[in-house]
């Protein structure tokens, strides 16, 4: 188990120094670079003057020379500076990370809550009205547009009715948990509804697939009860597989996160890196990006050894 | 043809029909309203339903019916042209993971679940951001209206294509074992030959399946982008980016902000009950 731990960990730091390249090249595609900005922004810059700016941040040197670079920087915790917000970008990042994990917790749960009872009915008899509602509920929400989803809800309760507000996550000059959560409303039900039938889907079809096993007709012939088979013969079998699922949504959860926050402008990590994007801020589009993977990484991580305390027949070496 | 006895095989591909037609016959409607998806009236900006707007007209006083016609038709083109060049991709990794197995296939397979686990909306966002010139694409497509069309089909194909991949492998790697294949085998065909006469056909079911539901799954994809103003790009219009002008005037119009996001989710709905419908009716092992 140790063995198995200090590999997914020396894999997750390789994976992770690839993407970091990948991403660093990739940044460097956006339009214009650095000092074109401080360019636009003095106009009293000499085409001289520029080429010694270039020259000073070592601009004019080839791609993976300033890779190294920055990842020397960044391996000791130094992410220069955020264009956008004049701030260390480490300082800019580590509030919203808390933002954005509070919203895809609260969302997450909720998902889970709300999916996995539902796919267990469905599951006990396929072809009822009631699986036609949950088959109906999975197909309409993995079809959904998140965008437009938040756009309506705005719309009516924000707009039109007016109960909750439109945007951001603190209203100002007030402050409090109340706040706060009248705020998360609305951005946790859009993430919740567009995370919601894929994992209704899955949890149907495990818990069809385990129902169908001897063991199961064998615990029925031994007159336990509905309640005791789909509880502690079926679900408990049906999770195994599903924990796979949980961890291969962390990625989709993110990018619905970055929907569901630029919609509704909270100040999460998402709308963070969108923004940098848009904003031509390299260091905090790259930071973001790169704290975005390592959080998928670890979610798939922590799945891993989920799957081997939940299944005693899994054992890694 | 039995496929079509499935409701949920009806109903999709009903709806996508009817869609299709109606995008395609654009023209002639246009030509009976004496108007054009991109005629701008700034004097009837926002209008409300008239017999010359059947649906209105929106925030430059363009007809709103010819609009989302002329929005459609970009959508699907790009949910089609995309699903299918990712179906190709697609196909080819996982036949050559299924066909060759050991390390090939753990490589493609890691490949695989890495890019469906990876936060894709972020990296999406960066990449329709790039710079075509430090890419080296030549001026004349760059500054071409459709650059954005070619671009952002480019990237969803680049994302899309891991349904398949898995889907394909899976059914490679059962059909591999089977005693048809093992004769081809023996009688000395070339593996290229029997990848693509003995086991390619056998394949048309998965194929077929995920590609329906991977053109849902791109529209989707391509709406958000055009709607974050990374997608398919004005004056081009798209479902996506007809909501980026209908949010401004959200509280003035609301039925603009409504329209684009119905066609989005009746379309993508259509896709995904066809993709299901098609796999129930063509896999009788799935069948339950």
């Amino acid at each position: 188990m140790s063995r198995f731990v200090v590999r997914r960990v020396f894999e997750i730091m390789v994976v992770l120094a690839i993407m970091s390249l990948v991403i660093y090249a990739l940044i460097g595609l956006m339009p214009g670079d650095p000092v074109n900005v401080m360019i636009a922004s003095n106009p009293h810059l000499t085409p001289a003057d520029a080429a010694r700016l270039k020259a000073l941040y070592g601009l004019d040197k080839p791609l993976l020379e300033r890779y190294a670079a920055w990842a020397a920087a960044a391996l000791h915790g130094d992410f220069g500076y955020s264009r956008l917000y004049a701030r260390p970008t480490l300082a800019v990042l580590l509030p919203r990370l808390g933002n954005t994990a509070l919203l895809m917790g609260a969302s997450f749960a909720l998902t889970l809550a709300l999916a996995w009872p539902m796919g267990v009915l469905a599951a006990r008899r396929p072809g009822s009205w009631l699986d036609d509602v949950a088959n109906f509920a999975s197909f309409a929400t993995i079809s959904m547009p998140s965008f437009w989803l938040a756009l309506m809800l705005i719309l009516v309760f924000a707009v039109q009715l007016g109960w909750l507000p439109p945007g951001g996550a603190t209203t100002i000059g007030a402050g409090g948990v109340a706040d706060r959560a009248d705020h998360l409303v609305l951005p946790v039900i859009t993430l919740t509804l567009v995370n919601f039938g894929p994992h209704l889907r899955y949890m149907r079809a495990a818990m069809i697939d385990t129902l169908n096993h001897d063991y199961i007709r064998t615990a029925r012939a031994k007159g336990a009860g509905e309640a005791r088979i789909l509880t502690r013969h079926a679900l408990r079998n049906a999770l195994i597989p599903l924990i796979t699922v949980v961890a291969l949504s962390f990625g989709s959860l993110f990018s619905g996160a970055l929907v569901t926050e630029t919609m509704f402008a909270y100040p999460g990590m998402g709308k963070l890196i969108y923004d940098a994007v848009l904003g031509n801020d390299y260091n905090l589009a790259l930071a973001g990006l790169l704290f975005a993977t390592l959080m998928t990484l670890l979610a798939n991580f922590a799945a891993d050894l989920a799957y081997a305390a939940a299944d005693p027949r899994i054992a890694y070496r | 043809m039995s496929a079509l006895v499935q409701p949920r095989v009806r109903f999709g591909g009903g709806v996508l029909l009817v869609l299709t037609i109606a995008v395609l016959s654009t023209p002639f409607l246009a030509q009976a309203l004496g108007a054009h998806a991109d005629t701008v009236d700034l004097y009837h900006r926002l209008a409300g339903p008239s017999l010359r707007h059947p649906l209105g007209t929106d925030e430059l006083g363009r007809d709103l019916l010819l609009r989302l016609l002329e929005g459609g038709r970009v959508s699907l083109l790009v949910g089609i042209t995309a699903a299918l060049a990712a179906a190709v991709l697609g196909t080819g990794i996982g036949l050559l993971a299924g066909y060759f197995g050991g390390r090939l296939d753990a490589a493609l397979m890691r490949l695989t679940d890495g890019i469906i686990a990876l936060p894709l909306l972020p990296l999406l966002v960066v990449l329709a951001a790039a710079d075509l010139h430090k890419l080296g694409v030549p001026a004349a497509l760059r500054d071409s209206d459709a650059m954005s069309l070619y671009r952002i089909i480019a990237l969803v194909t680049l994302v899309g294509w891991t349904t398949v991949a898995r889907l394909v492998r899976g059914t490679t790697l059962s059909l591999r074992r089977q005693d048809f294949v093992r004769a081809a085998e023996a009688l000395g065909a070339s593996h290229r030959r029997i990848m693509l006469v003995h086991i390619l056909p056998n394949l048309a079911t998965p194929i077929i399946v995920a590609t329906s539901l991977a053109v849902g799954e791109i529209i989707l994809l391509e709406s958000v982008l055009s709607f974050l103003g990374l997608g398919v790009a004005p004056p081009l219009a798209s479902w996506g980016n007809m909501l980026t002008g209908a949010e401004e005037t959200i509280a003035l119009a609301p039925m603009l902000a409504v329209y684009p996001g119905l066609l989005i989710f009746l379309t993508v709905m259509a896709c995904n009950l066809l993709g299901d419908g098609l796999q129930q009716a063509l896999d009788p092992r799935q069948r339950r």
